[in-house]
């Protein structure tokens, strides 16, 4: 196994894909010759060429709207859209298209696309480059959003969001882009969408968070741990929606106290429905009202602000004492 | 300040053959065998006549609302028609007697229309895409599947409707510009009818054509009289044949006009002015290629008139049948179909709550 960062996690991923299936074909803003803004298709079209990795011109929905025609005939598109605060432009064909043609078809058409895109702030970037909408997504039948954590599991839900039949949004947390190396097997690996994983048990308290607030939770888990003697059990959730709740409603159910963290904003966020599944399965297990640690209603501020309105590992702990104090 | 004037490929050509009086331009007649010109035919009075029913069953209250394709026969059937089977058919939302040359049903028109989702399903043999509502925004679809048909190395072509109000919508330029980079095998068919509801075809743009706003992206566009099925057939074959050889996109906007109403929720009269609808009836599709047929022997009064009773039988089976079919349609349980390829966890909650819900009900 090989340490990598989840770029070359996501790179590793397309490189094996496209290789295993010519019906792939990534396209997107500068993703051929210059190898992705990021680098996350670093090398593709030198291997696989310009017919199969594609610099597509200076349009969103173009992009999109394109890569739903190639779906309908059968081609699996994993467009890039190179931040997610661009993708507005997209989301009328995603939302009017992508998510219904299965439905509106009668099943005679699908689309097996995948539309990635770096998201979320922590990067010191400009305005527009640090967003995180994957609730506006969420709200969106017919689309299945994921966000990855670390570059494994990076790795492992893109090749299933490749091979999956439906629409797939594919936020990557920009800030964990490079921030740490992680062992990933060279050998195909996959892990399932819709389902949440437990990445630290524990008893007292359950911490549900994603992307890359789940290092900042992870963090405050570590810090409650040696400061506090208190034991948190953390859930990643890994696809937002469809949103495995069995998991984190089953662990609420043990530890009856809960801090959801994410630095979307919020209200109307992911957070408020991970909040009602558990007041609709968990409610009488429930020991504190359950608290959100999140970004503000706000735009997110330009960088100087930026570590003020992402939950910190500080932040959460606050608010995992005051759930324990209830 | 002298100037170096840059050569463009800025022509634009008008093709008119079948004039509205039933005269036919000999050196520009097309060769097209007699079965096929009688196809042509009968399907655009199926689309004219189903048109008029759908009309009355709206009046009615069977039907909800739908939009008319009275007027724009030749332009729809006359493009169609250079299609092969394997080719790609991609509509916008009036387009019902192009649907049904490609093999739609009446049945599947009718449901659709009475809100019923079944009306949206095609068969599977059937390179047809669904209707498409928002204005404008099939058109990246038809160039994607292009794209595909390339990369496949397939002989195929798509076909893609939309009319003048479309050409103001962004994702009609990022198309035909996409069409132009990738050189896919796409058809743009414009049916230019004048109107957008109430916005007349002179200000939704400036252009004196919009068979020019091809040329902005590397295509070649040309306009046609819509009401002339010999000239769109014409322009359509030649485009069908350019990028089936590889030639690349064309636009041929056809100069034609919506008769009836926008939807049937709209009422034109007040916009427009009936002088100009009076102008356009003295310009009608059906009845000058009725006396170009005529002319040619193919069609005598007798066959018009046992066409008429055929069509008139054909819709009204179809008409009964569906009506028929429709009191076993509505299963709610039936609206969780097809969203996904599989039902997550959650929307099987959320049926079964429907279930139960149904099931007390039925009580």
């Amino acid at each position: 196994m090989a340490k990598m960062t989840m770029v070359q996690a996501i790179n590793l991923a397309l490189h094996q894909e496209m290789e295993k299936d010519d019906s792939v074909v990534v396209l997107g803003e500068d993703v051929g010759w210059d190898g992705g803004v990021f680098r996350v298709t670093d090398g593709l079209i030198e291997k696989f060429g310009e017919q199969r990795v594609i610099d597509t011109p200076l349009a969103e929905s173009g992009i999109v709207g394109f890569s739903i025609g190639m779906a309908l005939y059968g081609l699996k598109p994993v467009c890039e859209i190179q931040f997610s605060g661009f993708s507005y432009f997209a989301f009328h064909q995603l939302e009017s298209h992508a998510a219904r043609l299965r439905w509106r078809s009668g099943g005679r058409f699908h689309v097996p696309m995948v539309m990635r895109a770096p998201y979320g702030g922590g990067v010191r970037a400009l305005e527009h480059h640090s967003e995180s909408r994957e609730a506006v997504y969420a709200h969106t039948p017919g689309l299945k959003i994921v966000i990855p954590s670390g570059p494994r599991n990076a790795r492992a839900l893109l090749l299933s969001a490749i091979r999956d039949p439906d629409p797939v949004i594919f936020f990557e947390p920009k800030a964990v882009y490079r921030a740490f190396r992680e062992e990933v097997p060279e050998e195909e690996e996959t892990l399932p969408l819709g389902k949440s994983q437990i990445v630290l048990e524990g008893k007292d308290v359950t911490l549900i968070s994603y992307g890359a607030m789940l290092h900042e939770t992870l963090e405050a888990a570590s810090n409650l741990q040696k400061e506090d003697g208190v034991e948190a059990e953390v859930i990643d959730l890994l696809t937002i929606s469809p949103l495995d709740d069995t998991l984190f409603t089953e662990s609420a159910r043990k530890t009856g106290r809960v801090v959801v963290v994410h630095e979307a904003p919020r209200s109307f966020g992911p957070g408020a429905e991970v909040v009602s599944r558990l007041v609709e399965k968990s409610f009488l297990y429930l020991e504190a009202p359950i608290r959100r640690v999140t970004g503000f209603d706000l735009i997110i501020p330009l960088f100087q602000r930026e570590k003020v309105y992402l939950p910190s590992a500080r932040r959460i702990m606050h608010a995992v004492r005051q759930t324990l104090d209830f | 300040m002298p100037k170096t004037e840059i050569d463009l490929p800025y022509r634009v050509e008008y093709l008119s053959i079948l004039d509205q009086h039933g005269e036919v331009d000999k050196n520009l007649e097309p060769d097209i065998p007699d079965e096929l010109l009688l196809k042509l035919h009968r399907a655009m009075m199926m689309g004219r006549r189903l048109d008029e029913r759908l009309l009355q069953l709206q009046r009615q209250g069977r039907m909800g609302t739908f939009a008319p394709i009275i007027g724009q026969e030749a332009a729809q059937i006359g493009a169609v028609a250079t299609l092969e089977p394997s080719d790609w058919f991609v509509p916008a939302f009036r387009e019902m007697a192009a649907e049904l040359w490609r093999g739609k049903k009446i049945e599947h028109v009718i449901l659709l229309y009475a809100g019923y989702n079944e009306g949206g399903e095609i068969h599977s043999d059937l390179n047809n895409l669904p209707v498409a509502i928002p204005v404008g925004s099939q058109i990246l679809h038809a160039v994607g599947l292009s794209y595909a048909m390339k990369y496949r190395k397939k002989k195929e072509v798509a076909m893609v409707f939309f009319g003048d109000g479309a050409t103001s919508q962004g994702d009609f330029h990022e198309a035909l510009n996409f069409a132009g980079v990738f050189q896919t095998p796409t058809v743009f068919v414009c049916q230019n009818n004048h109107w957008a509801i109430s916005l007349p075809r002179a200000r939704q743009t400036r252009s004196k054509t919009l068979a020019q706003k091809a040329l902005a992206y590397g295509a070649p566009g040309i306009q046609v009289d819509g009401n002339d099925v010999l000239a769109v057939y014409t322009a359509a074959k030649e485009a069908v044949e350019r990028a089936r050889a590889g030639g690349g996109p064309t636009m041929i906007e056809c100069l034609t006009y919506r008769m009836s109403v926008h939807t049937t929720a709209d009422d034109p009269k007040r916009y427009r002015k009936e002088e100009e609808v009076k102008e356009w009836l003295g310009r009608d599709a059906l009845i000058r290629f009725q006396k170009y047929l005529k002319n040619k022997g193919l069609l005598s009064d007798d066959q018009l008139e046992a066409l008429e009773e055929e069509i008139k039988e054909e819709i009204k089976t179809a008409v009964d049948e569906t009506e028929k079919r429709m009191k076993e349609l509505g299963n709610p349980l039936d609206m969780f179909e097809h969203l996904y390829a599989e039902l997550p966890p959650y929307l099987r909650e959320q049926r079964r709550e429907l279930e139960l819900e149904l099931q007390e009900a039925g009580k």
